[in-house]
């Protein structure tokens, strides 16, 4: 019955909301277009900045670059090598993401493929360890690192990427859905050893998942702030974080166009990666919150 | 059943070993310095409680305390408001809104950037007579006189919170998305036919609906709210000026430790952070449930 009412009904309503609806949307989009200005105009304004004079900056507000951007490019230089951040910044958040993802894949292999005793424990145990926020043991983590004597090294930036409980969770959840335990059995037949199967058959399959992880693991190693500001110390270790932290301090803040530019260096790669990789962030943001 | 197999546990043992030492001994050994007076040189001091009773009345623990409230409550307010709206729109059978990808992708954009960056690039365009954000305000009449933003402690307290909206309305909005996408259309198309309006589809289905959802982005934004620091750190002095309006709880915890030197009170600065986390974890999720239950009971 409610079909016959459907194919009646909503034709006739549709009509009468057309005149009150094509108002509303003009309004609508308005509103979007607003929106999306408010997103973007702080970039706008970041690189338009950039490239005038200090002068300039000072004296005024406009829309339109200026024709410092060698000049600003120097005097930041001059004080701050920003390139040298950017290239501590990519070997800290390659080696993590690296390192994360082969370990995770393997810990959830580990969980996914064998039964041992206390293996329902341990991933308990793991799970509620995920909970616990980064801060709370930052005060002992940097005292094991003055301990063992790796403060102002990469070390406490990188080897603990190795233990990443959510990834492990992930992966986990991926393969016990993807991975048939006779694709396992075949390849035990065929002579291959565990850790034979596990880089032949399993680290393929859990490709795709890898992948997914990484984005947001690398993303989160590169804006990491807390932990490189706290157990590094020679600026020419600084990642790129700590580093706007320290241009900030410099004497390169007297000048706005170089501190634009400098701001504008770091944030330029990640919105240009993010030009390739949106739809594929977006859609793993939106399956995660789902599942979680 | 499968049966037992030890090499289970060499594929696991890198991540135990690795966990064992950089996060389960950093989070023992802050607990332990929490019962001690340590300066970060010689031998901790074995101080009993007297860390503890110093926190429950140390004036500026409350003040950060109440400062990185603020915050977020106004942050994540505005920020479910718009992201909700949004989600409303992009959901009415009637607007047919296009162009979803774009506007998601666009909205997300300041939640990728470096907050540290975001919080210098702020710094810089809130600045009272040159930054760019008072000079554009003026040019369009908005406002006559510069606005101080970052010198009085109510306006820099709405700068961070509207910069915290600004950096997640879009991500909350996607992730609010997601859950109205698996909202069987039909009930959208029943309520067409029934003559519901805009605000009944919303009250009544959406909402309802995306309660779960909701839940869930309240407690990882809570749990990263009350992590405040990145940004309250590098917008002004990190020291939580003007008048410790930005002192979050963060920013206390990191000061009293790498500034002043005080481990020990640090350590328990953590481990009240954490506590406090866990106890409004629990209650948002259990008033949340609760509210459910009583609506389906």
């Amino acid at each position: 019955m409610k079909t016959e009412k459907k194919s009646l009904n909503v034709p006739v309503n549709k009509q009468g909301l057309k005149k009150k609806r094509s108002f509303s949307r003009k309004a609508i989009y308005t509103l979007l277009i607003l929106l999306t200005l408010i997103s973007i105009v702080p970039f706008y304004m970041m690189i338009i900045n950039a490239t005038r004079e200090n002068q300039a900056i000072l004296g005024g507000f406009s829309f339109l670059p200026g024709s410092a951007l060698i000049e600003n490019y120097r005097t930041m230089m001059d004080y701050v090598n920003i390139w040298n951040g950017f290239k501590n910044s990519l070997i800290v958040s390659v080696s993590v993401t690296v390192l994360s993802g082969y370990f995770s894949a393997l810990t959830a292999f580990g969980f996914a493929v064998y039964e041992f005793k206390g293996k329902n424990l341990l991933f308990i145990f793991m799970l509620l360890m995920m909970m616990v926020p980064g801060q709370l043991g930052l005060i002992g983590f940097y005292e094991l690192n003055n301990a063992i004597g790796t403060l102002d090294t990469y070390i406490p930036l990188i080897v603990p990427a190795i233990a990443s409980p959510f990834v492990v969770f992930f992966l986990r959840q991926y393969l016990s859905t993807t991975l048939h335990p006779s694709l396992l059995e075949a390849a035990r037949m065929d002579g291959a050893g565990e850790l034979k199967i596990f880089h032949t058959v399993a680290l393929p399959i859990m490709m795709p998942a890898v992948a997914t992880m990484s984005i947001f693991t690398f993303i989160g190693s590169w804006n990491n702030y807390i932990v490189p500001l706290v157990v590094l110390f020679s600026p020419e270790k600084y990642t790129l974080p700590v580093l706007m932290g320290f241009l900030k301090g410099s004497q390169v803040a007297t000048n706005l166009g170089s501190m634009y530019l400098g701001i504008a260096i770091s944030v330029v790669p990640i919105m240009v990666a993010f030009l390739f990789f949106s739809k594929y962030i977006i859609s793993s943001i939106s399956a995660g919150s789902i599942k979680g | 059943m499968k049966k037992l197999n030890h090499k289970g546990y060499y594929f696991i043992a890198p991540f135990f070993a690795i966990f064992l030492v950089f996060n389960i001994y950093p989070v023992l050994l802050t607990f332990y310095y929490t019962f001690t007076r340590y300066e970060g040189y010689g031998k901790p001091e074995f101080i009993g409680l007297e860390n503890y009773t110093r926190i429950l009345t140390d004036g500026y623990f409350l003040e950060a305390f109440i400062n990185t409230w603020k915050i977020w409550g106004l942050n994540f307010a505005l920020q479910l408001g718009i992201a909700l709206f949004l989600a409303a729109l992009f959901s009415d059978l009637r607007y047919r809104i296009k162009g979803i990808g774009f506007f998601r992708a666009v909205f997300y954009l300041p939640n990728l950037i470096t907050i540290s960056s975001v919080a210098i690039l702020f710094n810089i365009m809130l600045d009272w007579q040159h930054g760019s954000i008072n000079m554009f305000l003026m040019k369009i009449g908005l406002i006559s006189d510069p606005i101080n933003w970052l010198n009085e402690p109510a306006t820099a307290q709405i700068s961070v919170a509207l910069i915290l909206t600004w950096m997640w309305f879009g991500y909350t909005f996607i992730v609010l998305m997601a859950g109205v996408s698996g909202i069987p259309g039909e009930l959208y198309e029943a309520a067409l036919i029934d003559g519901a309006n805009r605000w009944q589809t919303f009250v009544h289905i959406t909402l309802p609906l995306l309660k779960p959802i909701m839940l869930y982005v309240m407690i990882t934004s809570l749990i990263g709210g009350l992590q405040l620091f990145d940004l309250p750190m590098l917008i002004t002095d990190g020291l939580g000026a003007p008048e410790g309006s930005l002192n979050t709880m963060v920013l206390y915890l990191y000061n009293q430790a790498f500034r002043y030197n005080n481990y020990g009170y640090a350590a328990t600065i953590a481990y009240a952070l954490f506590l406090i986390t866990v106890l409004f974890s629990v209650v948002t999720f259990r008033s949340m449930y609760r509210t459910n239950a009583k609506k389906e009971g």
